[in-house]
């Protein structure tokens, strides 16, 4: 336990000083549209990361730039823009709804809907069927209840 | 109607199959990403030289011919390998290279390129990153082509291997020089 912590402390300091070289903003309203933002932001060499989960270079200097635009009075979207402009929409984890990304938003749907017709379709024809649709007729009925009595028929 | 709902299961492996070869193919890199600017003008680029009294590097002045624009640092192994390369894009195929060092210190740029030999027609120091960041590129080295009229035709992520240079590059050039 005591390696374990003594350990953990020397891992954080090779960790500060690289934290350091980032200065948080001094609003933390601010601060913390930063942090958010840098969250749906995709790290473009560590594909399933966020920037802000990143310690890629690109993504430090992502985050330092994101700070800066903040800084600067731009809005989130103004931040996106930019970004889409320069890594495409890949860069959010969040895509946005246009043309070529509505089979992604609308396909799981559209799978839903063709299910949910398909399920649909399987009971209304079993509902028609003719066999089913008809009801036992009194042979039939004292048939049923001889079998369930007296087990299989050719036995007996 | 019938036969269609027997047909449907062949037709959904049918497109699990062709998912599958994209997705598996050994060729296919999924860490590189289609670039946005391929089609765009190119970001402007005004950086100061490596050397006390090199003059700044400015995109403009190079307006009206077809360039490569290289983005390397001195702390990059995989720059190291691809730099004797370098030459040859200007030695074989006539295109001059602009060197942007990437996030580096203009020193340790400079001595990188006392060390391996200089290919470059003009070179700067992008200190912060951020011209990098508007070329859109994911690290270092990264080399993009750039039209006589400004824009940017092609982007290479990664070394420039030999068989890079040759099969993908070479084929750019030619492309653009048309």
């Amino acid at each position: 336990m005591r390696r374990a912590l003594a350990f953990m402390a020397l891992a954080w300091l090779a960790i500060a000083p690289a934290l350091a070289q980032e200065a948080p903003l001094a609003d933390p309203a601010l601060e913390q549209r930063a942090r958010d933002l840098g969250r749906e932001i995709r790290c473009v060499v560590c594909q399933s990361q966020s920037v802000a989960d990143s310690d890629a270079d690109i993504a430090q200097e992502l985050r330092v730039m994101i700070r800066e635009q903040i800084a600067a009075g731009k809005s989130d979207q103004d931040i996106r823009d930019y970004l889409v402009a320069r890594y495409g929409d890949f860069v959010l984890f969040d895509p946005p709804f246009k043309g070529s990304t509505y089979v992604l938003w609308l396909g799981p749907f559209a799978i839903l809907v063709l299910a949910a017709i398909g399920v649909a379709i399987f009971f209304r024809r079993r509902a028609r069927d003719p066999a089913r649709a008809r009801a036992l007729s009194a042979d039939e009925h004292s048939r049923v209840e001889r079998l369930l009595h007296d087990g299989p028929e050719d036995r007996a | 109607m019938r036969r269609l709902v027997f047909l449907l299961p062949i037709a959904i492996v049918a497109v699990l199959v062709a998912l599958f070869w994209i997705g598996l193919d050994p060729n296919r890199d999924k860490s590189v990403l289609p670039s946005a600017l391929v089609g765009n003008p190119a970001p402007a680029v005004d950086l100061p030289g490596l050397v006390d009294g090199a003059p700044r590097l400015n995109l403009a002045q190079f307006k009206g011919q077809l360039v490569a624009i290289n983005f390397f640092a001195s702390w990059c192994l995989p720059c190291r390998a691809e730099h004797p390369l370098l030459q040859q894009i200007t030695a074989e195929f006539g295109v001059p290279v602009i060197g942007i060092a990437w996030k580096d210190k203009p020193e340790a740029a400079h001595a990188f390129l006392q060390e391996l030999g200089d290919p470059y027609v003009a070179t700067g120091i992008d200190h912060n990153g951020r011209t990098g960041i508007d070329f859109g590129i994911t690290g270092v080295p990264e080399t993009f082509l750039v039209g006589a009229d400004g824009t940017v035709l092609y982007r290479f992520a990664g070394p420039v291997s030999d068989d890079g240079l040759r099969n993908e590059l070479a084929p750019a050039i030619a492309e653009a020089k048309k």
